[in-house]
């Protein structure tokens, strides 16, 4: 199995080389295996900028983007949009890291690329996923993540209320914009918005390993859970054994977010046995995203879906039991039960297929192809492309689009070779 | 810096004590007005009595072990780390790093009577040969070339101590400003702080009287500016849970070593 994947990558690099599409030089991300990548990301001594940078200037934020927003009391430590601007004390371009699904504006892939952005004389400001709770409870006007223009105009709310605040204190020569994952595709709503509102007036934006079909990803994420021993049904097992390399993770690393790439060290720091497939343990760390997700939203829109419609929770509750329903809800469920229903009443007549169709990137196809200033890498491996969808970015994108044979979904993000590529496009000297 | 370490500040301030009456006192129940509706995936269709679940930890104190947590966030937000703020921003880092390396060393006094006590040949010689290090070649404790040179401190108190001698966790428990415990450990950080004063190394208790707080007091500042862990910061609506699991975990990961 593996040896013919391998082959298979083999030929497919070589097919791309013919046609031009993929690097000239050879590429040297060490791991062929693409579930692998995707856990294991770039090994340190082959990361652009594995260690944090003393003596940066940052700023933090937590922008109310909300007059008297109404939230319950249970998430009353929430106290606005938390963001972070990392500055230069002269002018210099500012870009914008739109975080991936679940993950924080202080994630440590978007900490990775602030490194070597603000290494390159870059202004960084990095912003939370929509997906993630804080973003849910004080940026969304929905309360309802998952829909990639309507959140896309909260982030856009959001950029402007933190160029309000940064004022005069930070001078900007031009604006940048790029993200990973689902922040990949967003950066592109944000430029198409961008178009219209002028705030920004991106100079150049960049996609990295963004999905086509929200929906198609996401049926892709749900499936891997079913590579647990046992199914789905030992999940629950599955978890708690988790949990206890978990621990050894959480007292050794200075991870102290419980994200993806939380669990994602847990595998390096202990690899699971061998029946224990990669693949479930990616589909338990996006459940685990979606648990946090589908569970804030319950609560914030009062949608009785989770807890009881109109029970008061206060402080002092458990929510344990929650929590166990919450890990049990499929992104597919939340779809069909809380997210097309809601857009059913925005948009009245809406079809669930026109819903998919605007949660794609084909939406805005047109706005893809003619805008030369968009750019995209991704990896001909990576997982949450449906079959075929990478030829997506081939054929709209055209010479903008940077396809590596290798790397999975985003595990290549901090490679030496790939972050020079990314600082070449916005420093002009390459991508065009 | 460990999860479980960062929990273990400030044991002697007097102050913990004050504010734990406080915490009780500023609780709020909103009024229930509307009728509540049974949820679409309700917990009574979905959990259940045959599978044992990790996030499920003996907790009877839950109320005021979350009230108790609520109120550490508000003491972190507003009072403990804007002095660690402030530390961080008037010293140079190195000076930091200097201090944290004193009080680590001086930490290996616990370490070594805990391995003792344990009859772990390996920790105790572990915290022998690094105190010695560190405190001739390292200047009093200043530098850390114990752990240059391959030796990493071995971290064990009071509770792993009673932990090997089969000591149950006892139910969890939130300490006031030291954050996540359970019972044993609680009284193992009573124990492990005796003994110090017993030893007194400092002479605290007679010519050195004045130096007490502040010694305390830095040692405080200290812990919290090596420990990343913020408060409500995980990300997870279910923060206090995990963290419950995962200090029962870590705990029983290091009395196990």
């Amino acid at each position: 199995m593996m040896k013919s994947r391998r082959s298979l990558l083999f030929l497919f690099a070589l097919l791309m080389s013919t046609h031009g599409w993929a690097t000239t030089e050879s590429y040297g991300y060490p791991l062929a295996d693409p579930y692998a990548a995707t856990v294991i990301g770039t090994p340190r001594d082959l990361k652009a900028e594995p260690k944090p940078i003393r003596g940066g200037h940052v700023k933090n934020f937590k922008l109310k983007l909300f007059e008297d927003r109404a939230k319950p009391d249970i998430f009353w430590y929430d106290q606005g949009l938390r963001t972070a601007v990392a500055y230069q004390k002269h002018k210099a371009p500012l870009i914008f890291l739109i975080a991936g699904t679940g993950a924080s504006f202080d994630s440590p892939k978007n900490r990775g690329l602030a490194r070597a952005f603000y290494k390159a004389g870059f202004h960084v400001a990095a912003i939370s996923s929509s997906t993630h709770p804080n973003f849910i409870i004080s940026a969304s006007s929905s309360r309802l993540p998952g829909h990639l223009m309507d959140d896309s105009r909260d982030m856009y709310r959001a950029m402007e209320l933190l160029m309000e605040k940064l004022g005069d204190s930070v001078e900007v020569s031009d604006f940048y914009i790029t993200g990973y994952s689902l922040g990949g595709a967003q950066a592109a709503f944000l430029s198409k918005l961008d178009e219209d509102k002028r705030a920004f007036n991106f100079k150049k934006v960049l996609m990295i390993n963004p999905p086509v079909s929200l929906f198609n990803s996401v049926m892709i994420l749900d499936g891997m859970l079913d590579s647990i021993p046992g199914g789905v049904d030992n999940f629950q097992a599955f978890l708690d054994r988790l949990m206890d390399a978990f621990t050894e993770v959480y007292t050794t690393e200075d991870q102290v977010e419980f994200n993806d790439e939380f669990l994602y060290n847990v595998y390096k720091y202990r690899p699971p046995k061998d029946e224990e497939p990669l693949a479930a343990l990616i589909g338990t760390s996006f459940r685990m995203s979606s648990a946090s997700m589908v569970f804030t939203s319950d609560l914030m829109t009062n949608a009785g879906y989770i807890v009881p419609k109109n029970r008061v929770l206060s402080r002092s509750d458990s929510l344990a039991d929650y929590s166990k329903v919450a890990h049990r809800i499929t992104f597919l469920q939340y779809f069909d039960e809380l997210l097309y229903p809601y857009y059913r009443i925005q948009q009245p007549g809406l079809q669930r297929e026109a819903l998919l169709d605007q949660l794609s990137l084909r939406s805005i196809e047109d706005y893809l192809r003619n805008s030369e200033k968009i750019h995209v890498v991704h990896n001909a491996d990576d997982l949450i492309l449906a079959p075929g969808e990478i030829d997506f970015f081939r054929e709209v994108f055209g010479s903008r689009a940077r396809i590596y044979p290798t790397g999975g979904h985003c595990g290549n993000i901090d490679y030496q070779q790939n972050v020079k590529y990314m600082l070449d496009i916005f420093t002009g000297q390459g991508g065009k | 810096m460990t999860t479980t370490k960062h929990i273990q500040l400030l044991l002697r301030m007097p102050v913990a004590a004050i504010l734990l009456g406080l915490v009780s006192a500023c609780t709020t129940m909103p009024a229930q007005t509307l009728q509540e509706e049974p949820a679409r995936h309700a917990v009574e269709d979905v959990v259940r009595d045959d599978v044992n679940y990790a996030v499920d930890v003996y907790d009877p104190w839950e109320p005021m072990n979350r009230r108790i947590y609520n109120f550490n966030t508000k003491f972190d937000r507003y009072i403990f780390l804007p002095v660690v703020s402030a530390y961080e921003f008037v010293l140079p880092n190195f000076v930091e790093d200097g201090i944290s390396n004193v009080f680590s060393n001086i930490g290996e006094l616990e370490n070594f009577i805990n391995s003792v006590l344990q009859l772990k040949p390996e920790p105790t010689f572990t915290a022998l040969g690094r105190f010695i290090i560190n405190t001739t070649v390292g200047v009093a404790g200043l530098w850390d070339p114990a752990t240059k040179i391959g030796i990493d401190e071995w971290d064990e108190d009071f509770g792993q101590t009673l932990g090997r001698y089969g000591v149950g966790d006892g139910p969890f428990l939130v300490l006031p400003i030291f954050g996540p415990s359970n019972l044993r450990d609680t009284a193992g950080l009573v124990a492990d702080s005796a003994m110090f004063s017993a030893i007194d190394p400092f002479d605290f208790d007679d010519k050195n009287d004045d130096w007490e707080a502040p010694y305390y007091l830095l040692n405080a500042i200290d812990k919290r500016h090596r420990t990343a862990f913020r408060y409500y910061e995980t990300g997870s609506p279910f923060e206090y849970e995990l963290i419950r699991l995962l200090y029962g975990k870590a705990r029983q990961l290091e009395i196990s070593k």
